[in-house]
C-alpha cells in the first residue's frame, strides 16, 4: 500500500490484476413476483379497457375524416391569420391530424399496458466479445489470406497499390477545383470609384449634403448599383449586383463637426459633419445597424460589437478588432454626396491574406 | 391464489406458438423463408427483452422525431425550389407581392400560403428538428450521468456524438434554405467563419459560395447536402447505433432479479413493438399539433435575403446558440504575423472550442476506462450520485454549455432584463471559466453527500417523522428499516477501487517504462474516487441492526398501535385500530 492512500481505508486500494470481491452486504432477494392486473382478473375491466383501446382508434378514424374535410372546406392564402393569429386550415389540419396519430398511439399504447401480457423475462446476456476459438480462428483465416496473397512477402506490389489508391485522392480533391474561382483580389476592393456619387439605398436617389441634418443616419449604397441612362452605369443584376451590394453597403451619418475626432489622414474624408463608414461589420460581416446618435455608437445587433463613429469607428466593445472601413466623401457641382476613391482598405470580415491586399 | 388465469397468456414459452392449420400469414412466411431465410434471425430477435423505464424512451424520440423530418421533408420537396434565381413574389401573401426575391424564398412562400397543409409540414419539419436535437441532447446526458457508455458501448457513444454533430449540421443547412433575411444573415456569418480559416480560409469561401458572397450556388449546395448528403449519413450511423443497441442488449437498472448478466424486461412483440409503435405516433401526433398550432420561423415576417440589411435580435436556432455565445462573449483578439491575418476572435470560439468540446465528449468513456482501469463489460446504470467525479464533470460540461448559450442572447437577456449588454457580456467573459469549476465542485459534494444519505438509510433506516419522547424527556426522531428490496437496490453497485502504481522501480532501481503516466493515472483515480462513500459491508449492517434492535428494546414496553410499525409492513396493528389520544 502506498502511503497516499493512508488516509482513505473506505476504500480498499489494490494493484490491477487482484480485483477484490467482497461480501456483499445484501443478498439479491430476485424477482418480485408477478402482480396482477384488474384486467387480469376482472372480466368487466378487461372489457372496460377493450372499449377504450376501440374507442380511441375510432375517434382517431373520425379525426382522420375531419382532416379531409378540413382540407377542402377551408381557404387558405390570405387567411394566415384568422385564428388567434393563425390560419384556419392549418390549426384545423394540425389538430385533426395530431389527434388521429395521437390516438393511435395511446390506444396501442393503453393497449399494451392493459390488455396484452405483462409478464417481464429474463434474459441472459453473452459478453461483446466473441469466443477465443471464434478468435483464433479469423486471425487463422485472416493470416492464411495474407500469406496467400504474399502481401508480406512482396512490398513492392504492396507499397506501390498503396501508392496508386492513396493518389487517387489527388482526382478526387483537383474535381471540385471548380466549385468557385480563386479569389485573387476580389475581396480587397469594392464598386466604389472616384466621384461616384452616394444615393440612399432601395430608391437609388442621390443626397445632397444640405439636406442631411445633425444626428441623421442614412442606411446609403453606390450609385452604380442603380443604372439610369442619366447616369450611365452598365447594367448591374443577378450575382454581379448582389456581389457588389453585399460589399458596397455603407452607412451615412451627420454629426456635430466638432464631435468628430479625425484619423491620421483623413482630416478632409468628411463634408460638413457628414462622415460615411462601410455598413458591413468587421467581425463577421453582418450589415451594422443599431445607431445612438447622443454617443455616436453604432452597435453590430449579431454580436454587439461597437464601434464609435466619432472617432474612425473604433472598436469600443465587442468581438469585432478592425474599425469600420472610412469611406472618404466629397461633394460634386451640384452639392451631392460622392466618393472620393474606393475604400482603403478591405470591408468586412477578416481574412488570411488581407494585409497583402 | 384462487384467481383465474388461465385465459392470461402465458409469455415466457420457449416455443413460439404455431397455429394447427396452416394459415394465410402461415404461407406468406414460410414462402419468405423459403427465399430469405429470416425465420433463424427473427426467431432470437422477435422475443428479445428490453428493460422498461422513462428514461430509456428518450433516445427513441430522437428516432422518431427523425421519421417525422424524413416523411414532413419529402412533403416539402416537391415544391421547394432550390434556386437563387430572382424572381418577383406574385402569390397569396399580400405584404411581400411584387417584391423580388430568389426561387428559394418564393416557393417557401408559395408552400406557407399557397399549398394547402403546407404551413403545417414546414412547422411540423422545423418543430421535430427541435425535438430531434433536444431528444439526442437529452439522450445523451440521461446516457452519460448513467455510466451507460462504459464497455462494451464507448463506440456507440462515439456514434451518438457524431449523430449529434450531424443533426445540429442539418438543422443549419436546413433553416439555411428559405433564403429569408434572418438564415441569410447567419449563411454570412458562417461566410465570415470560413474566412477566418488560416490560409485557406478566403478559397474555402470562394468554393463554397461559388464565387464572391453571395453568388447564387449556395442555396443549390445546402439543399443537396440537407436532402442528400446528412440524411444518409444520419441513416446510416442510426441503423449502427441501433444494431449495437441490439446486440449489446439495453442497460438495465440494478434491482431484485436484475444482474450484470440478465437484462429483465418485455418482449420486443407484442410489448416492446406495440409501445415504441405506439410512442411513434404520439410523437407523430405531438409535432403535427405543435405544427399547426405553434409558428416557427415565420419567413414571411422576415422577407427575403437582402445582403444590406440585418434584423435586431438576430439569432440562430438555439442548438447554434452556444458558439455563438462564444463568438459574443470573445475579445476582439486579431493577430497580424508575417503579414498574415489571423482572427482568434473567430477562430477560437468557432473553429477551434466547438470541435473541442466534440472531442472531449467523444473522448469520455476512453478516459474514465483508462484511468479506472476497468475492462469489465457493463450491463448495471449507475445512479449519477454514484460516480461523484463523471457527474460533476457532465454538470461541468453542462454548465459551461448553458453560460456560453446564454451568452448567446445577451441580446434578449439585456431587453428582458433591462440590463446592460455590456456588464452581461463582461460577466459571461468569466462566468464560463468560474461557473464550470463551481459547478464541478458543488456536484462532487452534493453527490457524495448522497451518497452518504444512502447509507445512512442502509444502516439506520428512513426517517419517519414520528417523534418519540423518551421518559427523561427528550426528543427523538423514530428510524425504522427499509425494505429488504430497496436496501438491496441501494446495495447493488461497485465498489470503487484506486488504481495503484506498484512500484515505479524494479529492484535494480530501474525506472519501469511508462511510470510517469502510470503515476498520473494513479493520481487521477485517487481523485476520482478518494472521497466517494462506499456501501456498508455486511459486517458494518449487522452492527447498526444490532445496535438499532438495541434501541427498539429500550423504547419497547409502548405497546401503542402507532409505533411506527403501521408503515413499513412491520405492525401486528393496523393505523384504524389506533386509539387517538388515549380513548377519545
Amino acid at each position: 500500500m502506498t502511503d497516499v492512500h493512508d488516509k482513505t481505508p473506505a476504500v480498499p486500494p489494490h494493484g490491477d490484476h487482484t480485483p477484490a470481491v467482497p461480501e456483499e452486504p445484501i443478498p439479491n432477494p430476485g424477482l418480485p413476483a408477478h402482480q396482477w392486473r384488474p384486467t387480469d382478473v376482472d372480466e368487466r375491466a378487461e372489457k372496460r379497457a377493450e372499449r377504450q383501446v376501440a374507442a380511441m382508434f375510432g375517434l382517431s378514424m373520425v379525426c382522420a375524416l375531419l382532416f379531409v374535410v378540413a382540407y377542402f372546406t377551408l381557404e387558405i392564402g390570405d387567411n394566415f391569420d384568422t385564428f388567434m393569429g393563425l390560419g384556419a386550415s392549418t390549426v384545423a389540419l394540425g389538430t385533426t391530424l395530431g389527434l388521429a396519430l395521437l390516438l393511435i398511439g395511446i390506444g396501442i399504447i393503453q393497449w399494451a399496458r392493459k390488455l396484452m401480457g405483462d409478464h417481464e423475462i429474463v434474459e441472459m446476456r453473452h459478453p461483446a466479445a466473441s469466443s477465443q476459438e471464434d478468435r483464433t480462428a479469423t486471425l487463422e483465416a485472416l493470416a492464411l489470406g495474407g500469406e496467400e496473397s504474399g502481401i508480406g512477402r512482396r512490398p513492392l506490389v504492396r507499397n506501390t497499390l498503396i501508392g496508386s489508391v492513396a493518389l487517387l485522392g489527388l482526382p478526387a480533391v483537383v474535381l471540385l477545383r471548380d466549385l468557385g474561382p480563386a479569389p485573387g483580389d476580389k475581396l480587397a476592393s469594392t464598386i466604389w470609384e472616384k466621384g461616384m456619387r452616394v444615393v440612399r439605398d432601395v430608391v437609388g436617389t442621390p443626397i445632397k449634403a444640405s439636406e442631411l441634418e445633425i444626428g441623421d443616419l442614412v442606411n446609403a449604397a453606390p450609385e452604380a448599383l442603380f443604372p439610369t441612362e442619366e447616369n450611365g452605369y452598365p447594367e448591374i443584376e443577378g450575382v454581379p449586383l448582389q456581389v457588389e451590394k453585399a460589399k458596397g453597403a455603407i452607412i451615412v451619418v451627420k454629426m456635430e463637426p466638432g464631435d468628430i475626432t479625425p484619423g491620421p489622414g483623413r482630416e478632409n474624408w468628411t463634408v460638413n459633419g457628414i462622415i460615411c463608414y462601410s455598413k458591413i461589420c468587421t467581425h463577421v460581416g453582418c450589415p451594422i445597424s443599431l445607431y445612438e446618435r447622443t454617443t455616436h455608437h453604432v452597435l453590430c445587433p449579431c454580436h454587439q460589437s461597437t464601434f464609435d463613429l466619432a472617432d474612425s469607428a473604433k472598436v469600443v466593445f465587442g468581438p469585432a478588432h478592425r474599425p469600420l472601413p472610412q469611406l472618404p466623401l466629397a461633394v460634386d457641382d451640384e452639392g451631392y454626396l460622392i466618393a472620393q476613391s474606393d475604400f482603403t482598405e478591405p470591408i468586412g470580415a477578416s481574412y488570411w491574406e488581407r494585409e497583402k491586399q | 391464489m384462487s384467481l383465474d388465469t388461465s385465459k392470461v397468456a402465458s409469455t415466457n414459452g420457449s416455443t413460439a406458438a404455431t397455429a394447427s392449420k396452416p394459415s394465410k400469414v402461415g404461407g406468406v412466411a414460410t414462402w419468405a423463408d423459403d427465399r430469405l431465410g429470416l425465420a433463424t434471425a427473427m426467431r432470437k430477435n422477435l422475443r428479445k427483452v428490453f428493460p422498461d423505464h422513462w428514461s430509456f424512451m428518450l433516445g427513441e424520440i430522437a428516432l422518431w422525431s427523425f421519421v417525422v423530418l424524413l416523411l414532413s421533408g419529402v412533403f416539402l420537396t416537391l415544391w421547394f425550389n432550390p434556386s437563387m434565381g430572382e424572381i418577383h413574389y406574385e402569390g397569396s401573401y399580400d405584404q411581400l407581392r411584387g417584391i423580388a426575391m430568389s426561387e428559394a424564398m418564393a416557393s417557401t412562400l408559395n408552400i406557407s400560403f399557397d399549398v394547402r397543409g403546407g404551413l403545417l409540414m414546414r412547422q411540423m419539419h422545423h418543430w421535430a428538428a427541435m425535438l430531434f436535437i433536444a431528444s439526442m441532447m437529452v439522450h445523451l446526458l440521461r446516457v452519460a450521468f448513467t455510466g451507460a457508455f462504459r464497455k462494451p458501448r464507448e463506440l456507440n457513444w462515439v456514434i451518438g456524438c457524431l449523430l449529434l454533430l450531424l443533426g445540429t449540421l442539418e438543422g443549419f443547412t436546413g433553416y439555411s434554405l428559405p433564403d429569408d433575411l434572418l438564415s441569410g444573415t447567419g449563411v454570412r456569418a458562417a461566410d465570415g467563419f470560413l474566412k477566418a480559416t488560416p490560409v485557406v480560409g478566403s478559397y474555402m469561401s470562394f468554393f463554397l459560395f461559388g464565387g464572391e458572397f453571395p453568388g447564387d450556388a449556395i442555396i443549390p449546395r445546402l439543399y443537396i447536402i440537407h436532402v442528400l448528403l446528412i440524411p444518409g449519413l444520419l441513416l446510416g450511423l442510426i441503423a449502427a447505433h441501433m444494431l449495437l443497441l441490439v446486440y449489446h442488449k439495453h442497460t438495465q437498472w440494478p434491482g431484485p432479479g436484475r444482474t450484470n448478466d440478465n437484462v429483465v424486461g418485455f418482449p420486443m412483440l407484442p410489448v416492446y413493438a406495440a409501445k415504441a409503435g405506439g410512442f411513434f405516433f404520439i410523437v407523430f401526433g405531438v409535432t403535427a399539433l405543435m405544427g399547426g398550432l405553434m409558428t416557427i420561423n415565420p419567413v414571411w415576417k422576415f422577407g427575403p435575403y437582402d445582403p444590406t440589411k440585418v434584423t435586431a435580435g438576430s439569432q440562430p436556432d438555439w442548438y447554434m446558440g452556444w458558439p455563438d455565445g462564444l463568438l459574443r462573449i470573445m475579445p476582439g483578439w486579431e493577430s497580424v504575423i508575417f503579414g498574415y491575418t489571423i482572427s482568434w476572435n473567430v477562430m477560437i470560439p468557432i473553429l477551434i472550442v466547438p470541435p473541442l468540446m466534440l472531442v472531449i465528449l467523444m473522448l469520455l468513456p476512453f478516459l474514465e476506462g483508462w484511468i479506472t482501469g476497468d475492462k469489465r463489460d457493463h450491463h448495471l446504470l449507475q445512479r449519477p450520485r454514484n460516480a461523484p467525479t463523471r457527474t460533476a464533470v457532465m454538470v461541468s460540461l453542462m454548465t459551461f454549455y448553458g453560460l456560453a448559450w446564454a451568452a448567446g442572447g445577451n441580446d434578449i437577456i439585456a431587453i428582458r432584463l433591462d440590463l446592460s449588454i455590456n456588464q452581461i457580456t463582461y460577466f459571461m467573459r468569466v462566468a464560463v471559466f468560474l461557473g464550470p469549476l463551481i459547478a464541478f465542485i458543488v456536484t462532487r459534494r452534493w453527490c457524495i453527500s448522497l451518497q452518504r444519505l444512502d447509507n445512512e438509510k442502509l444502516l439506520h433506516g428512513y426517517e419517519t417523522g414520528i417523534i418519540m419522547r423518551s421518559p427523561d424527556g427528550g426528543y427523538a426522531e423514530r428510524h425504522l428499516p427499509i425494505s429488504d428490496t430497496a436496501a438491496y437496490t441501494l446495495t447493488a453497485r461497485d465498489r470503487d477501487q484506486i488504481h495503484t502504481v506498484e512500484g515505479d522501480t524494479d529492484s535494480n532501481g530501474v525506472v519501469a517504462p511508462g511510470s510517469r503516466i502510470q503515476a498520473l493515472r494513479a493520481k487521477l483515480s485517487d481523485g476520482m474516487f478518494r472521497h466517494n462513500v462506499q456501501k456498508p459491508t455486511a459486517a458494518e449492517i449487522e452492527e447498526a441492526h444490532h445496535h438499532a434492535a438495541h434501541e427498539h428494546e429500550l423504547e419497547a414496553g409502548l405497546d401503542h398501535p402507532a409505533d411506527g410499525h403501521q408503515f413499513d409492513g412491520h405492525s401486528d396493528h393496523t393505523v384504524e385500530e389506533a386509539p387517538l389520544r388515549g380513548g377519545h
